[in-house]
């Protein structure tokens, strides 16, 4: 029992890594608190679904066309709606109300699309709905693959990040915006694209989440919620630490959920949040600003 | 002089309102009990957020505070007990949320009270399931619209006199001081998290309150109707659409959306949250500061500047 939470916590928390990330590109590059984030999230599952039982696509082939098209949504986003405030916003405590309340009602957009389209019911199809032993525990394949995809995706990004002159250039811009513009950075291009690619890496854990997991057109702000308390735990704009507090919410998720009781799962989410926030509120990881 | 004339205007007001289910239709007389209830609602979450900057997205967990201990109580408890209970419940979850969650950035703030409606939603859902055995309870209370209706008036006439009250006051003062800027409140000798979270929980009764009294026009509740995340956005975007820095801000923005959306949700059922979301995005775009911020910079009076300056942008 043990090792099968072990390594169902790992694989839940390595979607949880993977949706966290997104954010913590669009929070610490862009500066945008996005909070129609978990919306977007759910639109790419019900794309992958769409592309699953309509057109008999499978999910993996579906990652590479609702990926790209999460980075075209994010790009439109940011470009028509957000641009504005970013330019209007005195100071960056303003541009976080504003971003706050214009992706609320961008919340409420996406939602309620999703509820014309798709009405309220819980979805879901099956792929690769078999198990696989793994150290002893037998584990639904596709969660397995899940957590595959997460840790590529998420490597990839990282070694982008830290290894490109190209990623170089955008983690200046999260450290310090006008800085970097000193050094001949666009910083408004570098925020357009760190926002895009946050968008595109939600529609890829929205892919990988359909491919486990029943969703809802309102389950959304479950998932913003928890990327928010990952990224805030792992510290802002920080990936690794964002990988590593989405383990740690999946283990303690698993483990609650297993030895306590599944509806206490939130509240246990919540309390670990409040003790980040109260201990160190600059993240696990993090370093005091 | 003009001063009498406006607290006898006022008054006068009050009782023709108090009056009114003498003489409207009951169509009427419902559209008024929500409006009562919003504008009380619109004004509570104002007078903590409005000056501090610290936007709340929990209204809905405390308006379900009160609507689900109104539920669970009415039918042991005398019913001005029962609304006695709710709030002081009300005031002790705001004290807690408060004190964790006050000293901190905004920003963590707005997330905490983000997800707190859906952590107290889960928690009474698993609470009535694994303790009580039931989910969703009867009310049976002697008490018809008119009856909710008063209470909510009253609470309203309430709400404004505190609302005006803290703005005039020392505290009000302090709360300005640390919407502009923490660093400086804190140097001139204010008590920040004192200060912020005796507003917090002031608003936090309040609306807690509301929630108690709309209680008995469900008959039916559960979880799931009375938090109802949807409130916390109405009740935010009435109070922008007013101006939630004015006394009467967010009563002027409740009135006008309270029936746009009473008519959008009977003609369009289907596509109301996309409007309510275009609807809410406009308002942040266009009207930033509120309706009576943009009219009086419009005609350009005195108080239009004044107010601009107080809020430390240039008057343009």
């Amino acid at each position: 029992m043990l090792a099968t939470a072990l390594i169902t916590g790992l694989v839940l928390g390595g979607t949880y890594a993977l949706v966290a990330m997104g954010l913590t590109l669009q929070y610490g590059i862009s500066r945008i608190m996005n909070l129609a984030y978990g919306e977007t999230v759910i639109a790419a599952s019900f794309g992958a679904y769409l592309l699953n039982n309509a057109i008999g696509i499978n999910p993996l082939l579906g990652l590479a066309l609702i990926v790209p098209l999460g980075f075209v949504f994010g790009y439109l986003v940011y470009g028509l709606m957000l641009r504005p405030l970013v330019a209007r916003s005195r100071d960056a405590a303003s541009l976080e109300i504003n971003s706050i309340l214009a992706t609320f009602g961008l919340l409420f957009v996406i939602q309620g699309v999703m509820l014309v389209a798709f009405g309220t019911n819980f979805t879901s199809y099956s792929y690769m709905n078999f198990g696989v032993n793994v150290l002893g525990a037998n584990i639904a394949a596709n969660r397995l693959l899940a957590f595959v995809l997460a840790v590529a995706i998420g490597g990839g990004l990282y070694l982008l990040l830290t290894r490109t002159r190209w990623g170089t250039a955008l983690r200046a811009v999260a450290v310090s915006p006008s800085s970097a513009a000193l050094v001949g950075i666009d910083a408004d291009r570098a925020a357009r694209f760190a926002f895009a690619l946050g968008s595109a890496l939600a529609a890829a854990g929205g892919v990988i989440v359909s491919m486990y997991q029943t969703f809802t057109a309102t389950s959304g702000v479950i998932f913003t919620m928890k990327a928010l308390i990952v990224v805030i735990m792992g510290g802002v704009g920080n990936l690794l630490g964002a990988l590593s507090a989405g383990l740690i919410l999946g283990l303690v998720e698993t483990f609650v959920a297993t030895y306590l009781d599944p509806g206490l799962t939130l509240a246990a989410t919540y309390l670990i949040f409040l003790a980040i926030l109260l201990w160190r509120p600059a993240g696990l990881f993090g370093r005091a600003r | 002089m003009r001063k009498g004339a406006t607290w006898a205007g006022l008054a006068l007001l009050l009782a023709v309102l108090a009056a009114a289910p003498l003489y409207v239709s009951p169509y009427v007389l419902g559209l008024l009990v929500g409006i009562a209830g919003y504008v009380t609602l619109a004004t509570a979450w104002a007078m903590f957020s409005g000056p501090t900057r610290y936007v709340s997205l929990a209204t809905v967990a405390f308006f379900g505070i009160g609507a689900y201990t109104v539920a669970v109580l009415s039918e042991t408890l005398p019913y001005p007990l029962v609304l006695l209970v709710a709030a002081l419940i009300g005031l002790a979850v705001a004290l807690v949320v408060g004190l964790s969650t006050l000293r901190l950035a905004g920003v963590y703030f707005v997330i905490f009270t983000f997800g707190l409606a859906e952590l107290v939603r889960q928690l009474v859902t698993w609470y009535e399931i694994n303790v009580t055995g039931t989910l969703g309870r009867y009310i049976f209370l002697p008490l018809g619209p008119e009856h909710i209706y008063w209470q909510l008036l009253a609470l309203a006439a309430f709400t404004l006199s505190l609302s005006w009250w803290v703005s005039r006051s020392r505290i009000g003062l302090a709360l300005k001081v640390i919407g502009d800027d923490e660093v400086v409140a804190a140097h001139s000798g204010i008590n920040l998290t004192r200060t912020k979270l005796m507003l917090f929980a002031a608003s936090s009764v309040i609306i807690t309150l509301v929630g108690a009294i709309q209680a008995p026009r469900w008959t039916y509740v559960e979880p799931a109707i009375v938090f109802n995340p949807t409130l916390s956005f109405l009740t935010l975007i009435m109070a922008l659409l007013g101006g939630a820095t004015r006394l009467w801000g967010p009563a002027l923005g409740a009135i006008p959306l309270f029936l746009l959306f009473e008519w959008l949700a009977a003609n369009f059922p289907n596509h109301y949250s996309i409007l309510l979301g275009l609807l809410f995005i406009l308002i942040v775009f266009v009207l930033p500061n509120g309706v009576l911020a943009f009219a009086e910079k419009l005609w350009g009076g005195n108080a239009g500047k004044v107010a601009a300056a107080t809020r430390g942008t240039p008057p343009s």
